[in-house]
């Protein structure tokens, strides 16, 4: 940026500056490959460097650095404390730089396995991957990894950088071997450029300029190659998408659908859908605070007003009425999972696609696929870093593209409804199904004749607690209260319902979900039938709980949290079950060595400790009595 | 015009609206934080953008520690009005009792006081879950590795080491009660784009930041302004008129001057572009110590 500019005007200047375009890279590969060091020589030899900030990097060299006498240059990206204390780049950090043709934002990103998550929130909003390999080790387990995830997030440009190549003798050999080996396992990843560059970050052999140490070599430099590279995603030409982010309605006479195009173009006059409803309109006027556009196109941030009163808001997508998304509450993904708890089947969680958040939870994992092998394994769960195909099930129907034709309608985050963390990043694969076809049933009979018929509001008693807690012993006590009153109910014990529909589940984290699932849809279906069932389960985790509690009406989930303390129902240990735990011969025992997440807000507690199960059962009716279950 | 061929500018301009919507539709009460420098005046300018015709959802809140530029304020009160915002104003009203100031506590325990903390209180005090910041990522380190969807513990501490993965524009807008996220629109700006858009869209700027005679002493090589009497001179030490303008405004004891003659926006883009240092070695406080904003920020600082 500090290229002479006496000659030429400021005005000039900033006339050829603003006609730029913008390029983004992330760096990535293995630890210690030198992604850090390359974009720290990027900017020191693009002279984005000022003189404090390289009094700075020169005073942390002598601290921490790790190049001798010369500046470290991974110690301008690593900015976090703990990043320069380990001398590890932990999370992703972005970098800005410019050439004459093209402006430059980097996103260097961790090569350990550990921030692998980091790493994909770098790729996701890149157009160009630069890979990096360490000429002495060749391609390792990350190589593969970082490439594999780069492919899923759609990149279609990479560079395949092979770093520290002085270290070899700048060897032609060993930089074809290594290009070799790479193309080998990169050839089904669907790259639609692949440049292979040897280079040497700290020492700078073609970065900005060509080596004369690698003679051999007739290819650009990585800057050259960068500020030359084509990449056209192409999502002008594909069917017009706008999620509506924010519904704009300044006075009775405007109401307009805030959103920045995803893919394709629109112009006054076109016929559009509400992807959702299906109702269709046409576009009245796409207004911007600098004036109303004849049309618009990918990239931009604009409000619609449409001809006809149509119901729309936030979540839905807007769409070219001739070529519609997919509606469905069923699709196939590929799933990264990001997160130390693992993936469950049968959970709920969140998935936020566009500008809109569902639940939705995983009925099916179709395979896990190794990074190295790439071979395709059974998986029950998945841990930190698996990548996945699974089938999803989302609460309502959503309107969704295949990831790879409109990536801004097809990618989508999972949420943990519980801790609220970003879980998971998944890519559509495709709608299993239209929504559309398949409809409920209509009965002429419905719950409430049915439950009008017994004098009952019928509801779930849901008593949760450890094992011993003596929820069952309470459970079967209030059962018999109600059927000594004439009152219509069952009781599902967990004991009992492993013993029949649930014979096939075990006591891991991924059973334990599937059993709840499969209990609180039996319960669902015999409150529609107009029973008060009582379900007494163990039933270990908040989220299957509340997944439970939504399958039901409000007010027809009754949560009795059993509250034994660890210590009084091992001490009991009616069925001698803690003892075989503390021994090992049980795995995976709630309370020993699998948690039990307590109700925050249960609708009774009963601390058993304290009170007698009689006088539990007692409790508990009268709270059936006093809100009106029992007519 | 595609994204592929739409200039940086409007790239960013799009993607700074497109964040701005996410708050408004997300969050149940946000609230924009006004510094009244030049990155301020762009995130406004891009709020009143982004909800056209309609007005910005939010509030402007600005944390006055009281030791602003004069011209600030004036500056402050002009553009709230005229843009159409709701302007709330806090100050550490115990700091305040107390006298803390840069000069007798230090700027890191005044900073700490009369920034951090005043903007904890006003933060907690209204209830805000979402809160903007100009800041950008090319300004500074730790703030390079800061997402745009920043989260907050209830306690407004930020954990670096434990940032949720943020993937495409899909930002994880989800809180508990006293929790909160710090929203940067500005991220992926520049300081060469702020200059850029604030002349090609005629935005109005503090009239500190173009070069004037004003009155400045010379402290460790850095010149201050004598804004008001409150500045403590050192025996023997005159303030001396000299031509300078700002790079950057914060508290004017801790923000230092560089002398100039750039008094027309495109002059400062010029000098801009010859520049040798970085604009936040006129900010005092980042001098501190080491890893001094990642502290501050884990704090609760902006």
């Amino acid at each position: 940026m500090n290229e002479a500019i006496a000659p030429v005007s400021t005005a000039d200047y900033l006339a050829r500056h603003e006609a730029k375009g913008l390029l983004r890279f992330l760096t990535c590969g293995s630890v210690d490959d030198g992604k850090s060091t390359l974009i720290g020589r990027l900017l020191y030899d693009t002279k984005l460097l000022f003189e404090d900030q390289l009094a700075t990097l020169a005073a942390d060299s002598r601290k921490h650095g790790t190049a001798g006498d010369d500046l470290d240059f991974a110690l301008l990206v690593d900015g976090l404390a703990a990043e320069r204390e380990q001398g590890i780049t932990i999370d992703v950090a972005y970098r800005f730089f410019a050439t004459e043709r093209r402006k430059f934002i980097v996103a260097d990103t961790p090569g350990h396995e550990q921030y692998t998550r980091n790493m994909a929130t770098g790729a996701s909003n890149s157009d160009v991957a630069v890979i990096l390999v360490d000429a002495r080790k060749g391609i390792l387990t990350q190589t593969r990894r970082h490439s594999f995830i780069v492919s899923l997030l759609g990149l279609k440009d990479v560079v395949l950088a092979v770093n520290k190549i002085d270290l070899m003798d700048y060897s032609q050999s060993v930089f074809d071997q290594i290009v070799a080996d790479y193309r080998a396992f990169a050839a089904e990843f669907g790259f639609r450029t692949l440049v292979p560059i040897p280079i040497s970050a700290r020492h700078g052999d073609n970065v900005i300029g060509r080596s004369a140490n690698t003679p051999w070599y007739d290819g650009p430099s990585l800057l050259d190659h960068l500020d030359t590279l084509e990449v056209e995603s192409g999502a002008m030409t594909r069917p017009f998408r706008l999620p509506v982010q924010w519904v704009n309605r300044p006075n009775l006479n405007f109401r307009g659908f805030s959103g920045t195009v995803a893919s394709g173009t629109v112009r006054v006059g076109e016929t559009v859908v509400i992807a959702g409803s299906g109702a269709t309109s046409r576009v009245a006027s796409i207004v911007t605070a600098d004036g109303e556009l004849p049309h618009a196109g990918a990239g931009q941030a604009v409000t619609l007003t449409l001809e006809d009163e149509i119901d729309a808001s936030r979540g839905d997508v807007i769409a070219a009425a001739d070529a519609r998304p997919d509606v469905s509450d069923q699709f196939a993904a590929h799933l990264i999972w990001m997160h130390e708890d693992s993936l469950l089947p049968g959970r709920p969680y969140l998935m936020k696609i566009g500008t809109r958040t569902v639940v939705m939870s995983v009925t099916e994992i179709k395979h896990r696929i190794d990074v190295n092998s790439f071979q395709k394994l059974a998986a029950k769960t998945l841990a930190l870093n698996d990548v996945a195909v699974v089938n999803i099930a989302t609460h309502d129907p959503i309107a969704l593209d295949r990831f790879t034709e409109i990536p801004q309608t097809g990618a989508f985050i999972v949420i943990d409804r519980m801790t609220n963390q970003t879980v998971g990043a998944g890519m559509v694969d495709f709608g299993l199904r239209r929504a559309t076809n398949v409809h409920w049933q209509a009965l002429d009979v419905s719950k409430a004749s049915r439950s009008g018929l017994k004098l009952q509001k019928p509801a779930v008693l849901w008593f949760t607690g450890l094992s011993g807690a003596g929820k069952s012993t309470i459970a079967n006590l209030v059962e018999k209260r109600l059927n000594a009153l004439g009152r219509h109910t069952y009781l599902l014990d967990g004991d009992n319902v492993r013993h029949g529909l649930n014979k096939d589940l075990g006591f891991t984290d991924a059973d334990r979900v599937e059993n709840i699932r499969r209990v609180a849809e039996v319960a669902g279906l015999m409150v529609d039938a107009g029973l008060i069932v009582l379900v007494s389960f163990i039933s270990p985790f908040r989220a299957e709980r509340q997944m439970a509690r939504e399958r039901l009406e409000t007010g027809e989930f009754v949560e009795i949290f059993v509250d034994t303390p660890l210590e009084v129902a091992e001490e009991r240990d009616v069925k001698g079950l803690y003892k075989r735990a503390r021994a090992g011969l049980i795995q995976n025992f709630t309370g020993i060595d699998s948690p039990y997440e307590p109700p925050l807000d249960p609708e009774i507690t009963i601390e058993s400790g304290a009170l007698a199960a009689e006088a539990a059962a007692e409790h508990i009716f009268a709270f059936l009595l006093d809100k009106g279950y029992l007519s | 015009m595609s994204s592929e061929r739409m200039t940086h500018l409007r790239r960013l301009e799009a993607e700074s609206i497109f964040i701005m919507r996410e708050v408004a539709a997300e969050f149940r009460n946000p609230v924009m934080l006004y510094s009244i420098g030049k990155d301020s005046a762009v995130m406004l300018h891009l709020a009143a953008k982004a909800f056209y015709p309609a007005p910005p959802p939010f509030p402007l809140m600005h944390i006055d520690t009281t030791w602003k530029f004069r011209e600030m304020i004036a500056f402050r009160d002009a553009m709230a009005a005229r843009l159409g915002f709701k302007l709330l104003v806090h100050t550490n009203q115990d700091g305040l009792a107390k006298g803390i100031n840069p000069f007798d506590h230090g700027s890191s325990l005044y900073t700490h006081v009369m920034k951090t903390e005043a903007l904890k209180e006003a933060l907690t005090l209204h209830g805000f879950d979402a809160a903007f910041g100009g800041a950008r990522r090319d300004e500074e380190k730790s703030r390079a590795k800061e997402r745009v969807f920043s989260f907050r513990t209830a306690n407004h501490g930020w954990d670096p080491k434990s940032q949720r993965p943020e993937l495409w524009n899909l930002y994880n807008a989800r809180v508990r009660p006293g929790e909160s996220i710090r929203v940067f629109p500005l991220s992926n700006w520049t300081e060469l784009d702020i200059w850029q858009y604030i002349l090609a869209e005629n935005i109005p700027i503090v009239p500190l930041y173009l070069a004037a005679d004003r009155p400045v002493v010379e402290r460790d090589g850095q010149l201050i302004m004598v804004d008001d009497a409150r500045l403590p001179l050192a025996p023997g030490e005159v303030p001396q008129m000299k031509r300078v303008r700002f790079r950057t405004l914060g508290c004017y004891p801790l923000t230092a001057a560089i002398e100039s003659d750039a008094d027309t926006l495109e002059a400062i883009v010029g000098e801009m572009l010859l520049a040798r240092t970085s604009e936040r070695a006129g900010r005092l406080i980042d001098h501190d110590e080491a890893a001094s904003m990642e502290k501050k920020k884990r704090e609760g600082y902006f």
